[in-house]
């Protein structure tokens, strides 16, 4: 086997592809930064914002774990273009807390042990709120069609559902 | 929840309660830090070359584009590797990089670190590797006769003494596949490691075993332990895929190289190359038995498809074979089970570990046979049904409870659920339409399987743990440390619960996992909470003894709501008066009892520490026009021994149960000619919620006198019966053979 | 690469005339993944997100227009009742986050043969408007479509809309997909009887190169189907039109499923779908 191996050190001092300036708007403050047009929402937020608790799983819209919200409609970072969310306001797990509160969603999660490792909790979360925002969540099945894109590995489904619906029934008497 | 012996749980938080997750609100926060959001400054990114083939002669490696690439800082091929150059869990042969050849398809070739990861990745891509392909060896068979063998596992025990023939009035005989299943953990292989002062290194990485990883990492460094240092990163989930290393110690390599920390993360395409997956399983059975039903003999012969490296292969061969009949009492057995070398992708550790492939084909020998001796299929299992002081088909005696006949009833008996209602989402295919009721039939299924807990043969398996009492803040508080992984099962959890319930302290912290303190075993083998919590158990009654002994005063004292107090419940004294500012720290390290070898020609032998049981029944909505399939229900019976945390324990036996119903309908890593043709979520499908059915569970509690708190290990066995229940509930609405798994739609339809 | 924005239609159709090989991009629910994985590096990138001319919807005489940029969810919460087949197709898109994003505009630019879009707009008889500084045309559907991902569209065309009757015909769709959601076609059926004009639409999804047309079977149901009497369908028709639907299929053995269980399974579809459209005129569920 031949290697082939030059010496000299690459040269240094680029820091990846040459990036443009976009104006991201994330859980109402706003970022300036440069990025590569190509760049996804997903990688924006994990890369360049440090914004890490959006997670990866698949990068290819097939496991929900990077839901976030655009304009309060739940979206996947991973197949939104980053510049195309300039002059819209994304919100993150990271900004569902409030003063230090858990939002009650991730209280019930919390409390029904709604998840095991937690990689897809994030976007369980993000999903499950904007569930009950758009009316999806009357009964079991409808729950269960409209959590579809958010997968569980550790598949602690039944838990998510009982999390979903205590914070329903909460809404719902208060 | 029914639990048949309730402990009373006499400590808030402690064992026996449900208490929550300390790392929770991180998790339900995003600000759990696993190991892909590792950040380090001056941080370079890693990528990998890998083979396209999966077999080939490499004859040149070019990497003259990819250095010159600005931003690149380091290219590595075998030839960089300072210390060892091959690693492994149980034998030492899977090369860190490729040299001179490629076994498997995504075998590891050269490594790159650049400031950026797209500058990685197109790095990698200009490196330039001439292959020379050779003919791949995939089929298992062949590889057999060929003599490319793993380990071969006997298991032979005969009725009476110099064997019988096996004869039997009734007969029953099959031929059964299983799939390559993947354990697609949703946070992909990532790690970062940090190059230290000291010439050594820091890895912070997800893994099931930090000290196995250490000492691979090491050797192959060519550096002693001590200069490598892990620490637990978060874990996106494990399943058994964690057990070989990935990235570890390309990624140390390269920050060595570079003086520069390197962090590296697959993607989910990557990550299907990136570790095992569970073997592909050929199962040729043969079950005598009396016209009553009871059985005489099981016949069996397993080939496991091992794939191009050792991995963890001997030890699932084991299992197979040492669980071959399943949990019955069979007066002969005569298994023969093979691990194969191909050029597929290597096989190893998953969830059930050799004991799922086995189920399958076992539990549908039973159903055959019920069918053929006329009785329902829970009653014949019942007539054979092991129970304490079964003897193994291995010879070894069962001494703890087998309440095998007992988890059959309980799933037996629940009620059934209604009809489905008109609701499209409650039908086969869901909202995509397929059926108004069409074609639509239900069938009931059931299935029980055995899964042994902890290592086994002999191995030297323990668990450390460090558990240190004081006064912070005015209050008396605990600090675990172990260096048993967290990866989603609960295991920080339990520690705490049992720490308080030792110590009778409230404030209790488990410090994150690393290499400071000995090893504590794998997260596998459903041993950890058995092991570590062990260990854990164990450190704080020497702490007590030694907290207790301050006292100097004889008799019954414990430690109760940070006091000592006597039998009378009078308080002798408080903690914190008692310790002031001295700490009282032990480290104990702690085994099961010993296990023995299996004869290498009988596979006679005391192997196993524990078994464990679970039974499934399943309902299923079957289009038998189209083939669809919708899992209506899961009724689920498991022993448990003791539910540490019970919540917990139900949430592993849905899990595992949902893997399980995963590998029955829908999940298969794909493999042709050696070469994976599904390696995204687009086409490995994992069951989602709308597949997930609503689940019945009964919990018992028969505690193990030999193990801690009475527990048995809880992950693996649900994962093992769900197969089999469904595909026999499958079978039961469409009267197909259905001999592989998974089903596909045209097994049915066509 | 270049990052092109337009502000308004004219803009994107100059832009795209200029850059002929620029990536249109809106929903990105499909693109993305070409990026992502590095397997397109286009030159440029056109995002469509801010032309707001193609979020709109209404009447064009007979027609029915809907604008490229409308998104999955919009078709199935505001367009159920006049796209009835699509709305059903629509719901089987990928998941609720994709739905938010995706659009029938990106699944006709991407052209796949697993497009969930294509069979409803197959059987519906659309048309496809194609716009560049050139001109508009609009283009059946059934035209569409040239190959795998490939279509009649020209570089410098953009596409505009997609327009289908006004007054839909009793539509069904339905797919079949390895996993009850989240899944691609293993294959998928639609239907469109148009009692006004006695006549069939079909379309074939993910069983062949392209999406596909069952031609044969719709001139032999429109024959055969009772249309004066609004009789029952007798099986032997329902059989028949199966067996051709099935027949016109032009599916492979891959990942997904064998060409045989394509065949097959279509077969079964077109026969439920028949029996639905037929005695619920209504359409979805």
């Amino acid at each position: 086997m031949a290697i082939n191996q030059s010496t000299a050190p690459a040269e240094t001092g680029l820091r990846g592809p040459r990036g443009e300036p976009v104006t991201l708007d994330v859980n109402g403050a706003t970022y300036a930064i440069e990025l590569e047009p190509r760049v996804s929402l997903l990688d924006a937020l994990r890369d360049h914002l440090d914004m890490t608790g959006t997670k990866k799983g698949c990068d290819q819209g097939t496991c929900g774990a990077c839901t976030v919200w655009m304009d309060g409609r739940r979206v996947l970072s991973c197949l939104t273009l980053a510049y195309s969310c300039e002059g819209h306001q994304i919100a993150t797990i990271e900004g569902i807390a409030q003063d230090g509160e858990l939002h009650p969603m991730q209280q019930a999660f919390i409390d029904h042990d709604a998840f095991q490792c937690g990689y897809c909790t994030p976007g369980q979360i993000m999903s499950a709120i904007a569930l009950l925002r758009e009316g999806n969540a009357t009964t079991d099945a409808d729950i269960a069609e409209h959590m579809s894109g958010n997968i569980c590995r550790c598949q602690a489904y039944p838990n998510i559902h009982a999390a979903i619906r205590e914070v329903r029934d909460a809404d719902d008497g208060g | 929840m029914t639990v048949s012996t309730v402990a009373p749980a006499t400590v808030e938080g402690g064992v026996g309660t449900s208490a929550r997750r300390p790392d929770g609100i991180l998790k339900v926060a995003g600000e759990f830090a696993y190991s892909s959001d590792l950040w380090a400054d001056e941080m370079l990114w890693g990528a990998t070359v890998r083979s396209p083939h999966p077999s080939a002669e490499i004859r040149a490696i070019d990497i003259t584009a990819a250095v010159a690439l600005p931003g690149v800082y380091a290219v590595l091929t075998a030839a960089d590797v300072p210390g060892a150059r091959h690693y492994g869990l149980e034998v030492v042969d899977q090369p860190v990089l490729a040299i001179d050849e490629v076994r498997y398809e995504g075998e590891p070739v050269a490594i790159v670190a650049a400031d950026h990861p797209e500058t990685a990745r197109r790095a990698a891509a200009r490196i330039t590797v001439e292959y020379a392909v050779r003919a791949p060896v995939t089929d298992p068979e062949d590889a057999l006769s060929r003599g490319d063998l793993v380990r071969h596992v006997p298991v032979r025990r005969f009725a009476s003494a110099g064997g019988t023939a096996l004869t039997a009035d009734v007969v029953v005989t099959g031929t059964y596949e299983v799939g390559m299943q993947d354990q697609a953990f949703l946070g992909p292989e990532s790690g970062l490691a940090v190059p230290a002062e000291d010439g050594g290194i820091d890895l912070f990485v997800a893994t099931q075993w930090l000290h196995v990883d250490q000492k691979q990492v090491a050797a192959c460094l060519g550096l002693p332990a001590e200069k490598v240092r892990l620490s637990l990163a978060g874990v996106g989930g494990a399943f058994g895929a964690r057990e070989d290393l990935s990235m570890q110690v390309h990624a140390s390599l390269l920050a060595l190289h570079t003086g520069k920390p390197v962090k590296m993360v697959y993607g989910r395409e990557e990550s299907f190359f990136g570790h095992v997956h569970r073997h592909p399983a050929r199962l040729s059975y043969e079950h005598g038995a009396t016209r009553d039903g009871k059985l005489l003999y099981v016949k069996a012969r397993i080939v496991l498809d091992g794939g191009a490296y050792t991995s963890s292969t001997p030890a699932v061969v084991a299992n197979a074979a040492t669980l071959g009949v399943g949990p019955y009492d069979v007066p002969t057995v005569v298994v023969e089970a093979y691990g194969v070398y191909t050029n597929n992708p290597p096989c190893g550790a998953m969830r059930g570990f050799g004991a799922v492939q086995a189920c399958f084909a076992y539990e549908s020998q039973m159903d055959k046979l019920a069918a053929e001796v006329g009785l329902d299929p829970v009653e014949l299992r019942r007539r054979n049904a092991m129970t304490t002081g079964s003897v193994m088909p291995t010879g070894q005696l069962v001494h703890g409870p087998a309440p095998v006949a007992d988890l059959l009833a309980l799933v037996r008996d629940r009620p059934l659920p209604p009809a489905a209602t008109g609701d499209p989402r409650e039908r086969p295919g869901g909202v995509a339409n397929t059926t108004r009721g069409e074609g639509v039939v239900r069938g009931v299924g059931y299935a029980i399987g055995i899964k042994n807990v902890c290592f086994s043969e002999g191995f030297d398996d323990f668990a450390t743990a460090r558990v240190r009492l004081s006064v912070v803040g005015g209050e008396p508080a605990v600090l675990v440390h172990t260096a048993a992984a967290e990866v989603g099962q609960g295991l920080v959890t339990v520690q705490a619960q049992i720490a308080r319930t030792e110590l009778g302290v409230t404030k209790v912290t488990v410090a994150t996992a690393d290499t400071s303190v000995g090893s504590a075993g794998s997260s596998s083998a459903s041993r950890q909470t058995y092991m570590t919590g062990g260990a854990v158990r164990a450190a704080c009654q020497a702490v007590k003894a030694t907290v207790l002994a301050r006292v100097g005063r004889a008799g019954e004292l414990a430690l109760v709501d940070g006091k000592v107090v006597a039998s009378d419940g009078a308080v002798v004294a408080s903690l914190v008066d008692l310790l002031g500012n001295d700490v009282v720290e032990e480290t104990v390290e702690w085994r099961h009892k010993p296990t023995r070898p299996l004869d290498p020609v009988t596979g006679q032998g005391d192997a196993h520490v524990q078994y464990a049981f679970a039974a499934h029944r399943a309902v299923v909505d079957v289009d038998t026009e189209l083939g669809l399939v919708r899992v209506v229900e899961i009724a689920t019976a498991q022993d448990v021994g003791k539910a540490v945390n019970p919540q917990a324990v139900v949430g592993q036996i849905q899990g595992g149960t949902a893997q399980g119903l995963g590998l029955a309908v829908m999940e298969e890593v794909q493999v042709v000619d050696g070469v994976i043709r599904n390696p995204s979520f687009t086409d490995y499908l994992i069951p989602t919620i709308l597949d997930m059915p609503p689940m019945a569970v009964d919990v018992l509690e028969m505690g193990d006198p030999d193990a801690p708190y009475g527990l048995r290990g809880v992950g693996e066995p649900p994962t093992i019966s769900s197969t089999p229940a469904v595909v026999a509930a499958i079978r039961a609405a469409t009267g197909r053979p259905l001999t592989r798994v998974p089903v596909r739609p045209e097994h049915i339809a066509l | 690469m270049e990052f092109l924005q337009p502000a308004d239609w004219a803009e994107a159709l100059a832009v795209k005339a200029a850059h002929p090989d620029a990536l249109p991009i809106a929903g990105g629910t499909d693109v993305m993944v070409d990026l992502n994985f590095d397997r397109a590096r286009p030159g440029a990138l056109l995002d469509l997100t801010r032309v707001t001319d193609l979020t709109d919807w209404g009447t064009d005489g007979d027609w029915l227009r809907v604008g490229a940029g409308v998104t999955y969810r919009r078709l199935i919460d505001e367009l159920a009742g006049r796209v009835p087949g699509l709305a059903l197709a629509s719901r089987t898109v990928g998941s609720p986050q994709i739905r938010n994003r995706g659009t029938v505009g990106g699944n006709l630019g991407s052209a796949s043969p697993a497009g969930d879009a294509h069979p409803a707009l197959l059987a519906a008889g659309a048309l496809v408007e194609l716009a560049s500084v050139r001109g508009t045309r609009r283009v059946p559907v059934t035209e569409y479509f040239t190959g795998p991902k490939r279509s009649v569209r020209t570089p410098d065309e953009l596409i505009a809309a997609f327009l289908v009757p006004a007054r839909p015909g009793a539509e069904q769709f339905a797919k079949v997909g390895t996993r009850n959601a989240m899944v691609i076609a293993v294959c998928s059926f639609a239907l469109s009887l148009d009692a006004a004009t006695r006549t069939v639409g079909t379309g074939i999804g993910s069983a062949g190169p392209t999406p596909l047309r069952a031609t044969e079977a719709e001139a032999f149901l429109a024959a055969e189907l009772p249309w004066e009497t609004r009789g029952a369908v007798p099986e032997s028709v329902a059989a028949r039109f199966g067996e051709l639907v099935g027949s016109a299929a032009r599916p492979i053995d891959d990942v997904r499923g064998s060409a045989d269980y394509r065949r097959h399974a279509l077969a079964v579809l077109a026969r439920r779908a028949l029996a639905w459209a037929w005695t619920d005129p209504g359409g979805a569920v």
